[in-house]
């Protein structure tokens, strides 16, 4: 059915927090430089496939993963995958905007500087190009030093954005992004993710099916842990060819 | 029925009432307190009182510089916090960061009951273990020193650095860890230039009430130190510290006479010295709790 570059491949996918399978046979093979948005009533398993795809659920102790996941080919579970230089390459975007209570700089340069950037000018430079790519530039230029958490709850998750973008990540996952935020925040956010496509291979999670239909190239539906249905957007909204698919997109369920 | 408004007045009321005996009541302990210690003044000017080299309040003329004491405070107050910050912190972020949450369980309480321990029981084990350690390791004519007493005041605030810096520790929010780990950073790293920072304003807060305690400290002071009352140049020389002072002294100085009022006057001092430092605690506590630490 995808016929464009593929940059994460998930083959039988199984993930289990103890004794409870939160993902259930899951095969998705997601497209490079396109936008795929993950829908589905809550706790359907969304957020913990998108932690499948930077290892984040590792940190979760009893957790259990079985099947395949490939980044370019790769298997990101493989015993010699580092799991920092996956993360560098994987940029992430949570629900609530989380940035440290440090200056807007220091939180940009965060990922540089744990990664061994020392230099000043090029820490500046990239601060102020991620800053420009996440649209707050124009906000904070005139004060850097300013402490992240005077920022509004939207410049928040923007200054998260920029943060991410940092560390020059391939992919972004991003989590719900704007469901904590305002209609104008979230255009915002939105505008963003459509600027991102030409650099970035984006997976986000969204239960707002508008923003899926708006935002996204692609779709995958997740009910129970399973993968129901996914399809170029389009396809999804107008023409489900699963019953679960128009079920939900039609507000009959989730 | 009395309405609800009257009933929450009344409950308000003897809140406030209670609140302001314990205000009457410390107001009153620090009028006796500088009612008793002022009239030194009157002997020997402050700044001779402060400054002066000797303490020889039994001599005849007696002496009152209190120098050497306050050194002797000094260097016991500063080699216990050279002991209690880095073992308390590195404690401290043990248990929150990196042991299994069932060490920590029991762990935590136990460094809760040795921070109650009465200093008495320290000021034993002092005597019996430290002091004749510290003698045998240095070839001392006594165990009673400095050292000694910084060591067991090190160990006795470390309870307290433990205890307060890991619970700013632990109320630090999960969601900065992940977004750390998120951006490729280790464990360690999340630790040290996340977490630590985000707690600091809790993490200085522990370690000025540590320092408190270690100043305040009287029974086992009293009984390590030494109580030479001499201006220390060595950590391996006898001190006598200014609560060890008050409390050694006390009996036989005769009611209303210099002696008596001077060791009140210490009394005041000790009470700037504190509240100075819960000052302190206080402004460092407000100082990052909004805007969030700078970059360690
Ligand atoms: N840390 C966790 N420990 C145990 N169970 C979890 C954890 N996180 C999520 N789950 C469970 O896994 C299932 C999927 O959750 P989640 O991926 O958060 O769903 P969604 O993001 O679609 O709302 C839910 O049943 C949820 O209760
Ligand atoms: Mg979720």
């Amino acid at each position: 059915m995808v016929k464009e570059d593929l940059k994460i491949i998930v083959e039988d996918l199984d993930f289990f927090y103890g004794g409870l399978k939160a993902l259930d046979g899951v095969n998705i093979q997601i497209p490079e430089r396109k936008v795929t948005a993950l829908i589905g009533p809550s706790g359907c398993g969304k957020s913990t496939f998108l932690r499948v795809l930077n290892r984040m659920n590792d940190l979760i102790p009893g957790t259990r993963l079985e099947g395949k996941v490939l980044i370019d080919g790769h298997d990101i579970y493989a015993d010699n995958i580092d799991v920092v230089e996956l993360r560098k390459k994987i940029g992430m975007v949570f629900q609530k905007s989380n940035p440290f209570p440090k200056s807007i700089f220091d939180n940009v340069a965060y990922g540089l500087r744990i990664h061994g950037s020392k230099d000043r000018v090029i820490l500046a430079e990239i601060v102020e190009e991620s800053l420009k790519r996440a649209a707050l530039w124009d906000e904070v230029k005139d004060d850097l030093k300013r402490s992240a958490m005077e920022l509004s709850g939207g410049q928040q998750q923007r200054l998260c954005i920029a943060r991410a973008l940092a560390t020059g990540p391939e992919i972004l996952l991003m989590d719900e992004p704007a469901s904590a935020l305002d209609p104008i925040s979230t255009a915002k956010i939105e505008e963003l993710i459509r600027e991102f496509k030409e650099h970035y291979t984006i997976v986000i999670v969204t239960h707002n099916m508008q923003q899926a239909a708006r935002v996204s190239d692609y779709t995958a539906l997740f009910y129970l842990g399973k993968l129901i249905e996914f399809n170029v957007t389009e396809e999804v909204f107008t023409r489900p060819s699963e019953k679960q698919t128009e079920d939900y997109i039609t507000g009959r369920f989730g | 029925m009395i309405p609800r408004k009257y009933k929450e007045r009344a409950i308000e009321g003897v809140f406030l009432s209670f609140a302001s005996i314990s205000l009457v009541v410390l107001l009153f302990i620090m009028l006796f307190l500088f009612r008793e210690g002022l009239p030194i003044f009157r002997v020997i000017g402050p700044l001779e009182f402060l400054f002066g080299k000797s303490w020889y309040p039994t001599y005849e003329p007696p002496e009152f510089g209190i120098l050497p004491l306050i050194m002797g405070s000094l260097f016991i107050t500063v080699g216990a916090i050279v002991v209690a910050i880095p073992l308390g912190l590195a404690s401290a972020i043990y248990l929150a960061e990196i042991a299994h949450p069932r060490i920590r369980e029991w762990v935590k309480p136990a460094i809760e009951l040795l921070a109650g321990v009465p200093s008495v029981i320290y000021g034993f084990f002092g005597l019996l273990v430290l002091a004749p350690f510290i003698q045998d390791l240095f070839n001392l004519p006594t165990g009673l020193t400095a050292l000694t007493a910084s060591l067991l005041l090190g160990i006795m605030a470390t309870p307290t650095v433990i205890s307060i810096s890991e619970d700013a520790l632990n109320s630090v929010p999960g969601s900065y860890r992940e977004a750390s780990l998120a951006l490729g950073a280790t464990r360690w790293q999340t630790t040290i230039r996340v977490v630590v920072p985000a707690a600091l304003s809790g993490i200085s807060t522990a370690c000025i009430l540590g320092m408190a305690r270690a100043i305040e400290e009287t029974m086992a002071v009293l009984m390590v130190a030494g109580g030479a009352t001499l201006i220390p140049t060595s950590f391996l020389q006898p001190v006598r510290p200014l609560t060890a002072t008050i409390i050694a002294e006390m009996g036989e100085a005769i009611h209303g006479s210099p002696h008596f009022h001077a060791l009140f006057a210490i009394g005041v001092v000790l009470f700037f010295i504190t509240l100075g430092l819960n000052l302190l605690a206080d402004f460092l506590t407000h100082r990052f709790k909004e805007t969030g630490s700078g970059t360690l």
